[in-house]
């Protein structure tokens, strides 16, 4: 037993799983919280209180929440393909979850599950893989509005991952890796969102990120006033709180991509390397909120202003400032 | 930062790598310039494409005794690829004199139409030039890819729709095999490179290596479909009879001899040392494509269909060439590839002179009465089905004496009775058309000619080269000899 | 461990693969086409082809095959509704010329296995695979990289040309009839070229 447990090769394996446990775990309460937050948040922006019942400031809400759904009735429509219905749920939450796989979370190795050398690639194929929880649910569903939902998401997702893969081009050119950490650590002394480039790609992968994520201004694949919640109308019970814990569960991972990639990672003044992370789940907090902000303060774009904006403004933006940021990192290069 | 090495440019010959540049550039010239509105009659596509194809050919022929490898080896500069690039480019021009009024006529002039023509070209351009699989394969997809949509350019007609279809669906697939192919020659030499696999295969015992086999057989396939041989042909009559005119010629002439122009560089440069395996089946093969294309031919209606079917049995002649190998083999095809373009191109171009606006009189019956009502058209006509057919004093005879004539040189004495056997099948249905023209009245509504200039110079320029090589093939025997030494 | 693994996804690869043909449904077999895909992906990671098997998983799984999906579920093709005894006779033939095919390939490379490819040239030591694909790209194979770009875009002016509306500036169509009388013209004809 003893032997066995010397082999490195079991060890790695060991506390990979740990650290995958703790990470998941952790993700999914930021998850829960991150639903109370954002009730809390529209709230006070409509002038109201949001929940205050469960709990000291309702801050049992959020299981109050799942225990919730565990209960409900669970419906599957008829003609439903069983089998996709059943998958499709699993697959908005999975990709999600892959992606805090290679976040770093602090400089520790203990942070972070894995320091990939393609990290960022990592999270751009979850990301393009996350588009067929929704297309399948809505194709599934055997429901116009769902399949409607679905046929808009596919086009909308397809159509922003062009430009928010494009935006990561800039920091990519500027680290010169591909790996999360290493990019992170590329910005000890200046963060790249603090460059003209690194701050246009910025903002372009920020609005991306809305719309891969489905959320408001972008959130035409569920769009309430016109397909009645589109792709996941059918869904209930668990099921449709698997979508729902997706949807949050994407918002905190391309933020968490995005603190990575712009805002210097776990990189901050004042704190020693141990409570570095601090600082990162700081900046995290910060652009969560701005997810919520923005929900609760644009009306819905129209389906052709949505397409409109990623083919003609997004993409010649993001695709002029790799040009711009290659010509400044040769020139740099040249001496 | 990290070190940071800067690619050097690459030393290139730029007149030999001149053709290339010059297609690429015009056919995104012409897109750029489809930002400038133009009226409906504009000949600006046209002549742009004109001066492209004559930049390409201008810029090899400046270079045309310099031996050149380019980008380690992968494109080649070499008396071939000269030939085959004037070959082209020539094509290409008369198919634009040919398309010049007929694009206006059939309500399809956009720029895309010479864009995508200039694409093709460049396909085959590079088809030639390669001597790596991997770009041998992108030449071949440029090119096809051009094809299939020129095929369907008349959307609104359901024959060319569906005749594009079925040509991008089989194309697909062939290219499918094709790609196969050399995955699994890559696999069992190690390289793509035509030169390497044939120094791999000089020094080792792996001749028999079923990789290698399957792998050569897959690469048969792909270019089988694509010279339209039997079996492998199925597309041929649909794509043709749907596809406008004008590329409809462009297309028999130029893709076929890319096709030829990729099958002999690879079997002449990689794979002379399995030349038993590759032998007997192109010899099957070429029979079959003979026969199956001329029996068929015989119960077409349709000229452009009866053309199709043609240029399927002229595929089967070729390939007797291919057959044979070596200098005089190569030489015969290449010498045959010239003259089948021109007088194939050439039939077709008067084809496309048939009819008023769009709609399309290519059967035999709006033929009938042609060589009096307009006797230079019939004359014309005449030639070029005499030519190929075969019959003297025109360049269709002289290809095929020389060309089974170095066949009986190399022993492929039952192939030739079969081909000669095809010949004079053939014949009987290239002399259908000029019976018609001459021995039958007119149908209630006669078939009106469209005549243009630009046509006119293109029928002009390709029966002048169909008579003057039928009477002095010298000069071109010995240039395409000069042109296929080189491989050797 | 690598062994276990190469066999667990090429068993995955070639399940799935058969999947895509046999079953009937369009929009499982478009799926086990992505599953084929990601453990395709997954022997590229094998073979410490990182870059590879990640750009794999977002250009096949992530965007073609989602806008394959996107066909299917426009067409509605729910079901392969072929019946019939031609498609049945279709079918049989298919399936034992397909074995047919088989077993002499078995037959064929059985015993006469490949000694081995020569070696592939060593590439000048860099970082990582990603810069190494990116070096041998834009100097080695920036030739077929820049061909690859014309035909890329030829590709995107052919599908615009096919499918683009009539705008202003084309022209108005031959009338429906016109092409249909076309089509039953060329009907008697189409018989005879199968002959």
């Amino acid at each position: 037993m003893a032997a066995f447990w010397h082999d490195p090769n079991v060890r790695m394996v060991f506390w990979a799983l740990v650290k995958i446990l703790v990470i998941l775990q952790a993700m999914l309460g930021v998850v829960s919280y991150m639903i109370y937050a954002e009730r809390k948040i529209a709230g006070h922006m409509q002038a109201r209180v949001g929940p205050n019942r469960v709990g000291p400031l309702g801050l049992f809400q959020p299981i109050a929440d799942v225990a919730k759904l565990f209960f409900k009735e669970e419906f599957i429509p008829d003609g439903a393909n069983k089998v996709i219905f059943h998958i499709a749920p699993m697959l908005a939450v999975i990709p999600a979850l892959i992606v805090f796989s290679v976040v770093p979370f602090g400089p520790q190795d203990a942070l972070r599950v894995t320091d990939l050398n393609v990290g960022l690639l990592l999270f751009l194929a979850m990301s393009s893989i996350g588009v067929y929880a929704i297309v399948l649910g809505g194709w599934s569903s055997n429901n116009k509005y769902a399949l409607l939902g679905g046929l808009r998401s596919s086009a909308q997702m397809i159509s922003y991952e062009l430009p928010m893969g494009l935006s990561c081009i800039p920091v990519i050119l500027l680290a010169g890796s591909l790996s999360l950490v290493e990019i992170v650590r590329m910005q000890e002394h200046w963060w790249f969102v603090a460059t003209p480039f690194g701050l246009l790609a910025f903002a372009i992968f920020m609005i991306t990120a809305l719309a891969e994520t489905n959320r408001a201004p972008f959130d035409l694949p569920e769009a309430e006033a016109e397909l009645v919640a589109g792709f996941h109308t059918e869904y209930s019970s668990m099921k449709f709180g698997l979508f729902f814990l997706g949807e949050f569960a994407n918002v905190i991972s391309i933020s968490c991509i995005a603190v990575t990639l712009f805002l210097g990672g776990w990189n901050g003044p004042w704190l020693p390397d141990a409570f570095k992370f601090v600082w990162f789940f700081l900046k995290l907090a910060a652009l969560l909120f701005f997810f919520i902000w923005v929900r609760w303060t644009y009306p819905r774009l129209r389906y052709d202003q949505l397409m409109n904006l990623g083919w003609k403004v997004l993409l010649p933006l993001a695709l002029a400032n790799v040009l711009v940021t290659a010509i400044v990192v040769w020139w740099r290069a040249q001496g | 930062m990290m070190p940071f090495t800067m690619p050097s440019l690459i030393a290139v010959d730029w007149w030999a790598l001149g053709a290339v540049i010059a297609l690429s550039v015009g056919a995104m010239l012409l897109l750029v310039l489809e930002f400038v509105p133009a009226p409906p009659a504009s000949n600006r596509g046209a002549f742009v494409t004109l001066l492209a194809l004559l930049a390409a050919a201008g810029s090899v022929l400046e270079v045309r005794d310099a031996r050149r490898s380019l980008f380690d080896g992968m494109f080649l500069h070499d008396g071939f690829t000269v030939f085959f690039t004037v070959l082209f480019c020539v094509i290409g021009a008369v198919a634009v004199l040919q398309s010049w009024d007929y694009v206006k006529r059939t309500r399809i002039n956009h720029g895309e139409y010479y864009a995508l023509l200039l694409s093709s070209t460049l396909g085959m351009v590079l088809m030639a030039a390669s001597n790596d699989l991997i770009t041998i394969f992108l030449g071949l997809e440029l090119m096809s890819l051009a094809l299939y949509v020129l095929v369907g350019f008349r959307r609104t007609r359901l024959d060319s729709s569906e005749a594009a279809m079925k040509y991008f669906l089989l194309g697909a697939f062939a290219s499918g095999f094709l790609l196969y192919g050399i995955a699994l020659l890559y696999g069992a030499t190690g390289t793509t490179n035509l030169a390497k696999v044939a120094m791999f295969l000089a020094d080792s015992p792996m001749i028999g290596n079923p990789m290698l086999i399957v792998g050569g057989l897959l690469l048969l396939v792909g270019f089988g479909f694509k010279v339209a041989a039997v079996p492998f042909h199925m597309w041929t009559p649909d794509a043709y009879e749907g596809a406008p005119t004008t590329v409809t010629g462009y297309m028999s002439a130029g893709a076929k001899a890319a096709g030829f122009a990729a099958l002999l560089r690879v079997l002449l440069v990689a794979f002379p040392p399995l030349m038993s395996e590759w032998r007997p089946i192109l010899s099957w093969i070429a029979a079959l494509t003979m026969t199956v294309g001329n029996v068929t031919a015989l119960l077409q209606t349709n000229v452009k269909r009866m053309l199709a079917y043609s240029s399927i049995a002229h595929a089967g002649y070729l390939l007797v060439a291919v057959v044979a190998g070596g200098l005089d083999g190569g030489s015969a095809a290449l010498f045959y590839l010239a003259v089948y373009s021109f007088m194939n191109l050439g039939a077709f171009g008067v084809l496309a002179l048939l009819g008023r606006g769009a709609e399309e009189r290519v059967t035999i019956k709006d033929l009938a009465g042609l060589g009096f009502r307009s006797p230079m058209l019939g004359l014309a006509m005449t030639v070029f089905m005499l030519s190929l057919g075969g019959v003297p004093p025109t360049s269709g005879f002289m290809g095929k004496v020389y060309l089974f004539s170095v066949a009986v040189k190399a022993g492929l004495i039952p192939l030739v009775i079969v081909g000669v056997l095809n010949s004079v099948v053939s014949v009987f249905y290239y002399l259908r058309v000029t019976v018609a023209m001459y021995m039958q009245e007119p149908g209630a509504e006669p078939v009106e000619i469209a005549w243009a200039p630009s046509a006119a110079i293109a029928v002009v320029i390709t029966l002048a080269l169909t008579l003057w090589w039928g009477v002095q093939a010298q000069d071109l025997l010995t240039t395409a000899q000069r042109s296929i030494l080189g491989l050797l | 461990m690598t062994l276990a693994l190469f066999a667990a996804f090429a068993a995955l690869l070639v399940g799935c693969s058969l999947m895509v043909i046999l079953h009937r449904n369009p929009v499982a077999s478009a799926l086990f086409l992505v599953l084929a895909f990601c453990s395709l992906a997954g022997l590229y990671l094998l073979l410490h082809a990182e870059f590879v098997a990640m750009v794999q998983v977002i250009v096949y799984a992530g965007a073609i095959m989602v806008l394959f999906l996107f066909v299917i579920m426009y067409l509605n093709l729910r079901h392969d509704v072929e019946q019939g005894i031609a498609v049945a006779v279709r079918r049989g033939a298919g399936w034992i010329l397909g074995i047919l095919l088989l077993a002499e390939t078995v037959a064929f490379f059985k015993g006469r296995w490949a000694e081995g490819p020569v070696s592939a040239p060593d590439l000048a030591p860099v970082a990582g695979n990603t810069q190494a694909i990116g070096q041998v790209l834009y100097t080695r194979y920036l030739f077929p990289f820049e061909i690859t770009s014309v035909l890329l875009l030829v590709a995107m002016v052919g599908a615009v040309v096919i499918a683009k509306g009539r705008g202003p500036g084309l022209h108005p169509a031959a009338p429906a009839a016109d092409a249909a009388a076309d089509a039953k013209a060329a009907a008697p004809d189409h018989a005879g070229g199968e002959a």
